[in-house]
């Protein structure tokens, strides 16, 4: 066992694990942070996604040890109080989401994204996320939010923003 | 139209709900991780259970020792099949689709034979996952091999070696649907000779695996005699009644919760052989206990879709109308049958009609045990397969007679003053209008610009060519009429329960029998509540998918959520509204006849400001003080609908394709679609799920395939092997929809869960052909990988299989079908099926 001492979501852990435990599970059955997920374990899904330091990791490729001494974040630490972070709110208000399963590393992943790229085109959105697997949505709506949040968090509408709806077809 | 509304502009609005976008109810918890998975359950004393699973795919199990792992650390008990052989029953497979099909049996864990890679051959309880895990490699397990059954044409040739040896072939039904005998069309032997033109084809349908994103997962609590097992499951109605039967629990001692679930797809529609083996351990132990699938497991094990090598033969006169449609299927069960697996073709046989007036029509299915993991419900299960089969061969015809395919579709189609129209299969269409469906597809398209192009890159000698295909499309939905299954030997009805239960504050909670899994029921259910009672939409709250809270329902798949379980939301409230009148009556000192209900109030005609909200005569009748005689006090009510007919959906699917005629590489240049789905509740749901169809559909057609080697090992069991798309491997959708109400619930839905995938995979591979057909392609293998597309353009045939198809992955000698065209096509066609031609 080896002793680790991390932040997660702001507070502070000591904990001691095996060496071989990932930080996925930990966060999940040590701290109880299940919000983070499980989806596959060949890290091609990326349901696992949070934030090391603050950047986004699949935590099923990082070890627990390798995570001592640093802050985690991960879809519990994201909103400010009782107000969603703007990507949570657009992915809710862009129906980016149907059973939200891979919705807590899609969120984190893309907003490691649009703090790569503040205002990101509908190929460089596809393209930073294409290590997320979402099966619900087609992903369309997960871009439409990205890029809503995108918009929200450099405070302005920029190039990229659709309108909300745009491409709904005509009923007859 | 899809406009995000802002959640509080409606606010309390009192009427006209549905119709709206509103924003999912279920979404709150989804975004912050608050989340209830299965997996994410931690009971006192809990135990984890591991699975040792079968290396090969069919042997006998001659030494089995686990004392290794039972002297493991923190191991705490090792079952194999032998000791719960007595226990363990048989899984259920409650579609005997005909009086003699052969059903083995299927153990939820081997006791002396495998029959597939994956099986269960010893279970392992740990108090720790890892601790379990750990412990798996310590058994001690000898196979003697038996011969493996892979392949379908291979399997029902006489002689073929047995996938059960206690079964006298690998055929375990033979379903035959002919409209001659059946009344509702004509000769169709007879409708062939007397055909101007026929032309026949063999289509692959590859094998699927569903891919719900959250792994399956199990807990089961004993306590006393009661068990309450917490499931990923998609039916924890029929789950409960499965379980029940299977492990000799009595159903009363026995609650089925299925909290948040991660997708399903038909892929949780199942009575899983974890799930009975949880309620095993959990009785021996007295303990709780969990199971979850690792995801190499889970493509490995959990039920996969599709898999029919698909004989169809289509007649015609000269002038394109066309005369019959004769259609011979062998479809893959894999070596057991679940729980609808042999029901699955046979869903598909009253569609392979289409939307086309065929005068004939004899439909023939083989269901066939190979030595793999079985298949069942996927996405669509027998429709898609159906709808590729009817679009491909329109296409074909289309060729055959010089005609233009939309010329051809529009020349046969239902016309839209013919509904309801009895189809040659027997299947009353309720409404639509295929022509309007497809100008407005052909529009949101830009298909003139895009022909044109087409034309130029032809002329160009571009080796990128363009190409365009359609899909138009209908299929049966709102599963289903009890009667009707009945008839088709389903083992259950096809209704849905709702209750409505008002609260003394004048809250509401909506108790349904349908399970949510990403489909958004609570907003829905929330929407149409609030227009029947005229309450605030944010005063009803959904209850779902707990057999102790929603005592009865049947569950959630076939597109039947909305349209049978959203029916029955509206009569109960209908029913609630009638009872709430009678005491809004005495209250008001009026006769109920002189009562008008609108907007949540009970309101005397006649008398402006006079009258009593439905809310408040909630609390009136909480409190009791004050009510008729001779009823009881209380508005709740609950109510059952079982419908009359299936809903039809229908749309035109329109794919362009570019196709790279150097590297075969394929890239869908636009896709625009237009579904009728009936009355739309909420459009936003309604363009996800469209959206969510489209992709699984587009990836069926560009991009899945599961493949077993020479040896029946899986050797897509990753997700680095079984190619899932991401965001950048699919384009952006065009969606657009008409209305015409289904006719047969009050709603006027039709269902939209499985459309865009039903829909979407042929207008790929017509696209695709479309594109390279001057080149002399005439056919291409799902799913259309560049390696296939650029074989066929090079080297003719249809691309043949996969590399690693049939080949031994793993080391092996047998190597006959590795790279090449794959069969010829006339080599192919020979099977015991499709041997006449």
């Amino acid at each position: 066992m080896t002793q680790i001492n991390v932040r997660v979501d702001g507070a502070s852990y000591t904990d001691d694990v095996e060496p071989r435990t990932l930080l996925v599970h930990y966060l999940r059955e040590t701290l109880g942070k299940v919000g983070t997920v499980v989806g596959c374990d060949t890290s091609n899904c990326g349901a696992c996604t949070v934030h090391l330091d603050g950047e986004a990791v699949k935590s099923c490729t990082v070890l627990a040890v390798q995570a001592d001494g640093s802050a985690v974040t991960t879809i519990e630490g994201i909103a400010d109080g009782r107000t969603l972070h703007p990507m949570q709110k657009a992915f809710h208000e862009m129906h980016g989401l149907q059973c939200g399963f891979c919705t807590p590393g899609m969120i984190m992943a893309s907003i490691d994204l649009v703090g790569d790229n503040p205002d990101p085109s509908d190929s460089e959105v596809r393209e930073g996320i294409e290590g997320n697997l979402c099966r619900c949505t087609g992903y369309q709506n997960i871009v439409r939010a990205v890029q809503q949040a995108a918009a929200e968090m450099r405070g302005g509408e920029g190039r990229h923003a659709a309108p909300a709806g745009a491409d709904a077809g005509a009923q007859a | 139209m899809t406009a995000v509304e802002d959640p509080t502009s409606t606010a309390g609005a009192p009427a006209n709900q549905v119709g709206q976008a509103r924003l999912r109810k279920e979404d709150a918890r989804l975004i912050t991780g608050d989340t209830t998975w299965t997996d994410n359950m931690t009971l006192p004393g809990m135990l984890h259970l591991a699975v040792l699973r079968s290396p090969v795919a069919h042997a006998r199990i001659t030494h089995l020792d686990v004392s290794g792992a039972v002297d493991s650390p923190n191991v705490v008990a090792v079952f194999t099949g032998r000791d719960l052989a007595e226990e363990q029953g048989s899984l259920p497979c409650a579609w005997p689709v005909t009086p003699d099909m052969v059903n083995p049996g299927h153990p939820s864990i081997a006791v002396e034979e495998v029959n597939h890679v994956g099986e269960a051959v010893a279970i392992i309880v740990g108090r720790s996952k890892v601790a379990a895990q750990d412990a798996v490699e310590k058994i001690d397990v000898d196979y003697e091999p038996l011969p493996v059954v892979l392949d379908m044409e291979e399997a029902v040739q006489d002689g073929s070696p047995l996938v059960h040896d206690h079964t006298s072939s690998n055929t375990s039904y033979h379903f035959v649907f002919d409209a001659g005998d059946a009344g509702t069309g004509g000769d169709t032997d007879q409708a062939f000779a007397d055909a101007d033109v026929t032309v026949s084809r063999r289509f692959v349908q590859q094998r699927l695996i569903p891919a719900f994103m959250e792994p399956r997962s199990v807990v089961v609590q004993p306590s006393g005699d009661n068990y309450t097992m917490w499931s990923a499951t998609q039916i924890p109605h029929i789950l409960r009644v499965m379980a029940a039967m299977v492990t000799g629990i009595p159903e009363h001692k026995l609650r089925v919760i299925a909290p948040d679930v991660g997708g399903g797809f038909g892929g949780k529609l199942q009575v899983n052989p974890e799930e009975v083996l949880c309620l095993l351990v959990a009785r021996r132990l007295g303990k709780p206990v969990k199971w979850t699938e690792t995801r190499s497991e889970s493509l490995m094990t959990a039920h996969h879709g599709r898999d029919q090598v698909q004989f169809i033969d289509i007649a015609a006169d000269r002038e394109g109308n066309v005369k019959g449609l004769r259609v011979r299927l062998l479809a893959d069960m894999g070596a057991y049958l679940r729980l609808i697996t042999p029901g699955v073709p046979a869903l598909g046989a009253f569609m392979f009609p289409g939307i086309y007036k065929f005068p004939a029509y004899r439909f023939e299915c083989d269901g066939v045990f190979t030595n793999k993991v079985p298949t069942d419900a996927y996405r669509g299960a027998g429709r898609p397969e159906a709808t590729f089969a009817i679009e491909r061969i329109m296409d074909e015809l289309a060729v055959e007679l010089g005609m233009d395919p939309l010329e051809l579709r529009r020349k046969n189609w239902i016309n839209a003053e013919e509904f309801p129209f009895t189809t040659v299969a027997g299947l009353q269409y309720d409404s639509g209008d295929y022509g309007m469906a497809t100008d407005q597809a052909l529009e949101l398209l830009g298909y003139d610009e895009l022909r044109a192009e087409q034309q130029r890159r032809r002329e160009s000698g571009d080796p990128v060519q363009l190409g365009i295909g359609f899909s138009t499309f209908t299929e049966m939905c709102g599963l289903a009429p009890s009667r009707v299954l009945g008839s088709l030997a389903f083992g259950a009805g096809g209704w849905e329960q709702a209750s409505i239960r008002m609260l003394p504050t004048g809250k509401v909670e909506v108790v349904t029998g349908s399970t949510p899994h990403g489909q958004g029921h609570e907003t829905a259910w929330s929407q149409i509540v609030a227009d029947q009672l005229g309450v605030p939409f944010e005063d009803v709250e959904v209850l779902h998918g707990d057999t102790a809270i929603s005592s009865r329902g049947l569950d959630t798949y076939g597109s039947r959520s909305l349209v049978v379980g959203g029916t029955a939301v509206v009569k109960a409230a209908e029913k609630v509204v009638a009872k709430a009148r009678k005491i809004a009556a005495h209250l008001l000192e009026a006769s109920e006849d002189d009562l008008e209900f609108t907007g949540g109030k009970f309101a005397v005609k006649g008398t402006p400001g006079a009258g009593v909200g439905i809310q408040e005569v909630a609390l009136a009748i909480f409190a009791a003080h004050d009510y008729p005689e001779g009823v009881e006090p209380s508005i709740d009510a609950e109510a059952t609908f079982d419908p009359e007919n299936f809903s039809f959906p229908h749309g035109t699917h329109l794919c362009a394709m570019e196709v790279d005629t150097e590297t075969g590489f394929v890239k869908i240049r636009k896709y625009a679609c237009v579904d009728d789905v009936g009355t739309i509740v909420n459009p936003m749901i309604v363009e996800g799920q469209v959206h969510g169809g489209l992709a699984q559909g587009i990836s069926q057609a560009l991009y899945e395939e599961a493949i077993y080697d020479a040896d029946g090992n899986l050797t897509t069991g990753t997700f680095v092997d079984y190619l899932l798309p991401s965001a950048a491997d699919l384009p952006h959708f065009d969606t657009g929809n008409t209305v015409h109400a289904a006719t047969s619930n009050p709603l006027g839905a039709k269902g939209v869960g499985e459309a865009g995938c039903i829909a979407s995979t042929p207008a790929v591979v017509n696209a695709a052909l479309d594109a390279v057909r001057h080149l002399g392609v005439s056919d291409l293998r799902m799913p259309l990988t560049p390696e296939r597309v650029w074989r066929a353009i090079h080297q003719g045939g249809d691309g043949g299989d996969r590399a690693t198809a049939g080949t031994n992955a793993y080391g092996g000698a047998s190597t006959e079908t590795t790279a090449g065209g794959g069969r010829p096509a006339s080599e192919s066609n020979a099977s015991s099926l499709g041997g006449d031609r």
